[in-house]
């Protein structure tokens, strides 16, 4: 009885593509490039949904994640600008590290809860980007920059996938087989109990910030590589999309549990969903509408899961 | 196997004394536990059981004194250097994750890996699996801690304390949730240790089981070492004796004039809620206060909990004033007349950051104002009311709770359950957490509310405050009602010193309660 709802992101997945298949089939849903497509549009969010899982499965929250990936966005194409590509990485990267550093300080060192820290950094970091880049977007001219960071392909397989498959993997197997996600799943099961046991629980909420910065830092890099700019407003909306992803993939808000896969699987499952409205004809205002009611079912099933 | 004097202790803590502001917690007290022994370690809440223990794990430091583990003495006393010299302790559930698996529990920051350094699941299942078949129990490693009952939880904290080798094992109440027969392998387990030269601090308050398994026993009181021994040199008596020793706290000054009773106000048959309360039949009267003891894991809580609607029956019927109700719901128990003051009132009784007045309007809003609007004349009048009548001290009604003592908060909870002007009263704990002198208010006041015509049962673990407030007390164990004790069977003493004589009445209940678990009848 428990089993069938751990597989019901596999089974909502095919179920929604089977009937988009059947509806869309003569509008192009099957065309191997609108598949293809589909996967380059999540591979961001998945990206991103790969570390929200090992927040929230240490029972914490990143809400600055869609701006930091703006900010970094603007900060690797300024820096590819200024000093190259290996400078505009440190840029991207180097965003991360900040913002994960601040909202790690913030929530361990003084206290506060993450909800409230990362919703700050959320406006601090869009309020930076929007000013350091004058409001203006600012193009990345280097093509090999854009090839493995964006839209290139290796072979027939977009660079996008590559990045998502490489972080998915390496953070399926973290969480599930190394001390550090067994650490992080402590933390969020029962606080107390992982201190009791020695788990250093400040030191594993603030490595998981860090992470969700430094994955957000990630996602701008290859949102600016994609579009072949630096924009303030990318990732405009998408930590809502992440954090949606996950909890429809399995993981719980509460803590304690954390399935990556399923998040991937989360997110592609967004993905498909947005991809068939858009085919549909449905205007951006109405994919908006439908978005937030996919959000409160994933949601509700997901409290039938916790009991 | 006899401790043999001259070898190095395997836990020596030589004149510990541990002050907090200015509370002497422990006054120079030694302990000592030699390896291959089972060592009880007794006194009441508030002895320096835990405080001790706690220095010995490393997580307090003393504020003098020394602790020395196999003959070596501890210079860092930190969680760390406690564990490294080999102390381990089984904790109440409480280092349990409750999302991860048995398995993985038992092996938390200990992880068996496998090539790669990654973490090997199946080992830690299978290392599990023969843990718990030294101990001879049947616990599925692999399911999530969460869905498995607390007897089996305890377990688990016990094999995980144990899954290391160590010198030192603190094991505290570990049978509260156990069957008798996990209790009889849990204690073959103990013998195992000893013979392998584990020392083993037991705690308990269930001396039967002091009696089975241990070889000494350390008592302390007031946070002074009271005497060790061999238990072959305590009888029952002599041991509670040592333990409850000689001091008022105030509860003798209570005088009790005998009740007037009244008609029955609540009755229930074969009363049994989920896993406890089993088959209780109590009755009382009006104008009665009727006491319900017990030790740990008796099932007083889950009564309170069943007869408040918080928990369902499962089984059986209440009565109120002869009408069988059902009480589903904490609602139907207010409706019933029923009030509960709990155990825990700063999570369950009070909003700290409110004012008393709002705190007492909370249940009562309904009587309190009209469509919604609350009359705030209405609700001020009752706030005074409510000080006056239980002396309640505090700068004005609008003074938030928390600013309040332990005792005026508890009679702030008290004020508010008796707006909702309830025929039964049931207290949880009443005096837990209060001071000595606010507590025989408290015991006072209830004494007058059931000369006034309230029915009031009383849950405590406090002997002296169920003998100082109490007509009968009744005793439960396993979640049954074993014992129905008549307050004035326990004073047989013909002393005119009040204080020894609850002395005496509280070491007979004492004894009763201990027969009761035992199985031992009248």
């Amino acid at each position: 009885m428990q089993n069938w709802r751990d597989y019901i992101i596999y089974i909502g997945f095919v179920a929604i593509f089977i009937i988009f298949a059947a509806m869309l089939g003569d509008r192009g849903f099957l065309d191997p490039n609108n598949l293809l497509n589909i996967i380059r549009q999540t591979a961001i969010i998945a990206v991103m949904a790969v570390s929200m899982t090992f927040v929230l499965g240490a029972a914490e929250i990143d809400l600055s994640v869609g701006a930091v990936a703006g900010l970094a966005s603007v900060a690797t194409a300024m820096g590819i600008d200024s000093f190259g590509i290996p400078g505009g990485i440190v840029c991207g990267l180097g965003t991360g590290v900040v913002a994960g550093a601040v909202n790690g300080w913030l929530t361990t060192g003084i206290g506060i809860p993450s909800f409230l820290t990362t919703l700050a950094m959320m406006g601090i970091a869009r309020g930076v980007a929007m000013w350091i880049s004058g409001t203006a977007a600012i193009p990345i001219l280097d093509k090999p920059y854009a090839a493995v960071f964006g839209g290139g392909n290796l072979g027939p397989v977009p660079s996008l996938l590559i990045w998502m498959f490489i972080i998915g993997l390496v953070g399926h197997v973290v969480v599930r087989r190394t001390t550090f996600g067994r650490r992080v799943l402590a933390t969020g099961g029962n606080e107390m109990s992982a201190r009791y046991s020695g788990v250093n629980t400040a030191s594993v909420k603030f490595r998981v910030l860090m992470l969700s910065s430094l994955a957000a830092s990630l996602a701008g890099m290859l949102y600016a590589g994609r579009l072949h700019t630096g924009r303030f407003q990318f990732g405009e909306g998408d930590e809502l999309s992440v954090i949606a992803a996950a909890v429809l993939g399995g993981t719980s808000l509460f803590g304690g549990t954390a399935t990556v896969i399923g998040s991937i699987m989360g997110a592609l499952m967004i993905g498909l969903i947005n991809n068939g409205l858009v085919l549909m004809g449905l205007e951006f205002s109405q994919q908006l509408i439908a978005r937030g009611a996919i959000i409160i079912i994933a949601v509700a099933v997901s409290q039938k899961r916790m009991r | 196997m006899e401790p043999v004097s001259g070898v190095a202790a395997a836990v020596r803590m030589m004149n510990v004394t541990k002050d907090f502001d200015a509370v002497r917690a422990l006054d120079s007290v030694d302990l000592e536990v030699s390896a291959g022994e089972v060592h009880a370690l007794l006194g009441e809440n508030g002895a320096g059981k835990s405080t001790i223990l706690k220095i010995l794990r490393g997580v307090q430091p003393p504020s003098s004194g020394t602790v020395e583990i196999d003959g070596v003495r501890l210079t860092t006393l930190t969680a760390e250097a406690s564990r490294s010299a080999g102390v381990s302790m089984a904790f109440q559930e409480m280092s349990l994750v409750p999302t991860l698996t048995v398995a993985q529990n038992v092996f938390l920051e200990r992880e068996i890996k496998a090539g790669g350094g990654l973490i090997d699941d199946k080992a830690a299942v299978v290392e599990t699996r023969k843990l718990f078949a030294t101990m001879g129990v049947e616990i599925d490693p692999t399911r999530k801690v969460a869905d498995i009952p607390a007897g089996h939880k305890q377990l688990t904290e016990i094999v995980k304390a144990t899954s290391q080798p160590c010198k030192v094992l603190v094991l505290d109440e570990p049978t509260t949730a156990l069957s008798a027969h996990e209790v009889d392998r849990l204690f073959q387990y103990v013998r195992q240790l000893r013979v392998q030269g584990v020392a083993i601090v037991y705690v308990s308050h269930r001396m039967d089981e002091i009696f089975r398994i241990a070889d000494r026993a350390t008592i302390l009181r007031d946070g002074k070492h009271i005497i060790t021994a061999p238990l072959a040199d305590f009888s029952l008596e002599s041991m509670i004796a040592h333990i409850i020793g000689r001091r008022s706290r105030g509860f003798s000054d209570v005088t009790r004039q005998v009740a007037a009773i009244g008609e029955a106000l609540l009755e229930t048959r074969d009363l049994s809620g989920r896993g406890k309360p089993v088959d209780v039949n109590l009755t009382l009267h009006r104008g009665e206060v009727v006491g319900v003891a017990g030790l740990l894991g008796s099932g007083r809580s889950s009564l309170a909990r069943v007869l408040c609607g918080i928990e369902p029956a499962l089984k059986g019927e209440i009565r109120i004033s002869g009408r069988a109700v059902a009480i589903g719901r904490p609602l139907d128990a207010i409706r019933a007349g029923i009030a509960l003051v709990p155990e825990d009132r700063a999570r369950q009784g009070f909003v700290a950051f409110h004012s008393v007045e709002t705190n007492i309007a909370l249940p009562n809003l309904d009587r309190l104002s009209r469509r919604s609007w609350i009359d705030r004349a209405k609700s001020a009048e009752l706030a005074d009311r409510s000080i006056k009548r239980l002396r309640i001290k505090t700068d004005s009604r609008k003074a938030a709770v928390r600013t309040l003592s332990g005792g005026n908060a508890q009679k702030v909870v008290m004020a508010k359950w008796l707006a909702t002007e309830p025929e039964i009263l049931i207290l949880d704990e009443p005096t837990a957490g209060i001071d000595i002198g606010s507590k025989s208010e408290i015991v006072t006041l209830i004494r007058e509310l059931a000369r006034a015509g309230k029915a009031i049962l009383v849950l405590s673990s406090e002997l002296q405050e169920l003998l100082a407030a109490c007509d009968r007390i009744l005793v439960m164990s396993d979640g049954r009602i074993v014992r129905d004790i008549a307050r004035h069977d326990l004073d047989y003493s013909s002393s005119t010193d009040s204080v020894e004589n609850l002395q005496h009445a509280e070491q007979r209940l004492n004894e009763a309660m201990q027969d009761a678990r035992a199985g031992v009848t009248p």
